[in-house]
């Protein structure tokens, strides 16, 4: 059983599948992202580079969108979640389990409906929004939806969970102890939070972040349920210039560059923090 | 007075926290009460009166019935795939050392790290070159592909708990490995096996945008709920989702039930240390 083939042979058989159907697709969006033509003449590789130019030059409002949206909806999630999963870990005793699942369950229903949920609490002339034009925070016959604000909610609330849970799972791992023994040094509550808690859950902080702004920032469905055409983030372009304009060239450019920005991040997380602790390593070292 | 405020400044936390968890489950209240509403026009987004029709009518639509039944045949397939490849890597990554660990962690971590558009996108792209028709076949492949990475953290976790002292005590005993892995891995990963197999299957049955680029004719509960989005969606889609929550509540329950009783049969074991 423990012959050295034997890693080899148990990884072959996911990695080939994940290379074929992730690695090998990347590399087809590259060639594609490189032709030109139609698709009645159909496409050929010209090493059309101006594709990336031409992507970036007509869709940088939607890029730049995306990765604002994007940025809001993480910090809010953090804000949300950060003392949520603190509550839960420290404060919920025999029900933590209970609250756990309270906090996951919403995220079993499909993603869709959920969003379309937030399209009717939204919706104009709905209860949620004459309290807002009561209260003053929109005007009378102020909307909330197709506003940027109702877009940012939606990727805040569908992407919350990816914030939580990573948060919850590193500060459950902190030694308790830990947190007496800076009490013990004379530590008031706010010292020990920021020297002790905070700093042992960064891990937790960090995945959050990276798993809440990934998707968020490639979101579509948020922008198509819950925003006009002026909230359309770059998903939203990629999508329509897929499926329906099959301008597959410019579709594949602006993909590859939005995996590349990321990527980027991701490999910059990766030499920061390294790859295992994003897996959730850091519960296996714990003795 | 002071009182109050030294409760309130304890309890802040609490209170914050008891606030969010309402705010999330909003949603979910509005997807139930609406799926008792008798809606006037087309659209389900204004409440017009009470019915128990829709749930009576609940599986009436045979467009709806054909979706989720497609939905849950691909979610079951694409779940054992999906367990199956990720549970033989993570086995692989947690008691082996091996030249290529940073690379197979990358391919493992980078499709979770990718968005879903570009995930589609790219497969298309490959499908297209390829001259493959997408339908039924090409949701399998995707579906497996991007489960697979979940399975590996969910089964990894669980494997770096295991005390490998029993499987060396089977083998003592002059198990064969075969039977070593099947009487006793098997039965102790058991918990692992099933969390991750039932996140895959929800992964599976949720997903709508890779889906969306590579299903062709075939349509799933997703695709039938967006394609339905723009002339109305049918009220029983309501009650089917109120369902399919309820369920898969059930369906953690037993899972964190499960485990508890795998944890309490662990701990009556004397330890080895």
């Amino acid at each position: 059983m423990e012959r050295r083939s034997t890693p080899y042979a148990l990884l072959g058989p996911g990695l080939f599948w994940l290379a074929v159907f992730f690695a090998i697709p990347l590399f087809f969006m590259a060639i594609v992202s490189l032709e030109s033509g139609s698709l009645d003449e159909g496409f050929a590789l010209t090493w059309e580079f101006q594709n990336y130019s031409d992507a970036l030059s007509n869709f940088d409002a939607q890029f730049i969108r995306s990765f604002v949206y994007a940025g809001i909806a993480t910090v809010l999630c953090f804000l949300i979640a950060y003392p949520l999963a603190y509550a839960i870990a420290f404060r919920g005793g025999k029900y933590k389990n209970a609250l756990l699942l309270a906090v996951i369950a919403p995220f079993f229903t499909t993603y869709l409906i959920r969003t379309i949920a937030w399209q009717t609490i939204l919706g104009d002339g709905s209860p949620a929004v004459d309290v807002l034009q009561f209260i003053g925070v929109i005007a009378d016959d102020g909307r909330v939806l197709d506003t940027a604000g109702s877009v940012i909610a939606g990727l805040t609330y569908n992407f919350l969970p990816f914030m939580i849970l990573p948060i919850y799972a590193s500060l459950e791992s902190i030694d308790k102890r830990l947190i007496e023994a800076s009490k013990d040094l004379y530590a008031n509550s706010r010292t020990s939070f920021l020297k002790i808690t905070l700093p042992l859950s960064a891990p937790g902080v960090i995945a959050g972040t990276l798993l809440t702004f990934i998707p968020a920032v490639g979101d579509y469905i948020n922008a198509e349920f819950l925003g006009g055409p002026g909230q359309a983030m770059i998903g939203n372009v990629i999508q329509s210039q897929y499926l329906v304009i099959k301008d597959y060239p410019v579709a594949a450019a602006l993909s590859f560059v939005l995996m590349a920005v990321i990527l980027v991040m991701v490999l910059l997380y990766i030499k920061f923090a390294g790859s295992e602790s994003l897996m959730g390593d850091e519960e296996g070292t714990k003795p | 007075m002071k009182g109050a405020w030294t409760w309130l400044k304890d309890h802040a936390v609490v209170l914050y926290a008891a606030f969010a968890i309402a705010y999330m489950l909003i949603p979910i209240a509005v997807i139930a009460v609406f799926s008792f509403n008798d809606p006037e026009g087309k659209f389900n987004f204004t409440w017009s009166g009470f019915t128990f029709e829709h749930w009576t009518n609940a599986f009436g639509i045979e467009e709806l019935n054909d979706a989720l039944s497609t939905s849950l045949q691909l979610a079951a397939i694409a779940t054992v795939g999906a367990t199956v490849l990720g549970t033989l890597i993570a086995l692989a990554l947690v008691r082996y050392e091996f030249f290529g660990r940073r690379a197979a962690n990358l391919l493992i971590v980078v499709p979770m790290a990718t968005p879903e558009v570009v995930i589609g996108a790219s497969l298309l792209s490959m499908f297209v070159y390829a001259g493959v028709v997408t339908g039924f076949a090409t949701l399998i492949v995707a579906h497996v592909m991007f489960c697979i990475g979940f399975v590996v953290v969910v089964v990894r976790s669980r494997l770096i708990g295991f005390d490998r002292s029993i499987e060396e005590a089977a083998a003592d005993l002059g198990a064969s490995p075969l039977t070593t892995f099947r009487t006793v891995t098997l039965p102790l990963l058991a918990p692992g096996l099933i969390a991750a197999a039932l996140l895959a299957f929800v992964l599976s049955l949720d997903d709508f945008v890779i889906s969306a680029f590579n299903s062709g004719q075939t349509v799933t509960f997703p695709i039938f709920i967006f394609g339905a989005s723009q002339r109305g969606i049918p009220v029983e889609v309501n009650v089917l989702a109120t369902i399919l929550f309820l369920l898969s509540i059930a369906g953690m329950v037993l899972v964190v039930w499960q485990q508890r009783r795998a944890e309490r049969m662990a701990a009556m074991r004397p330890t080895s240390s």
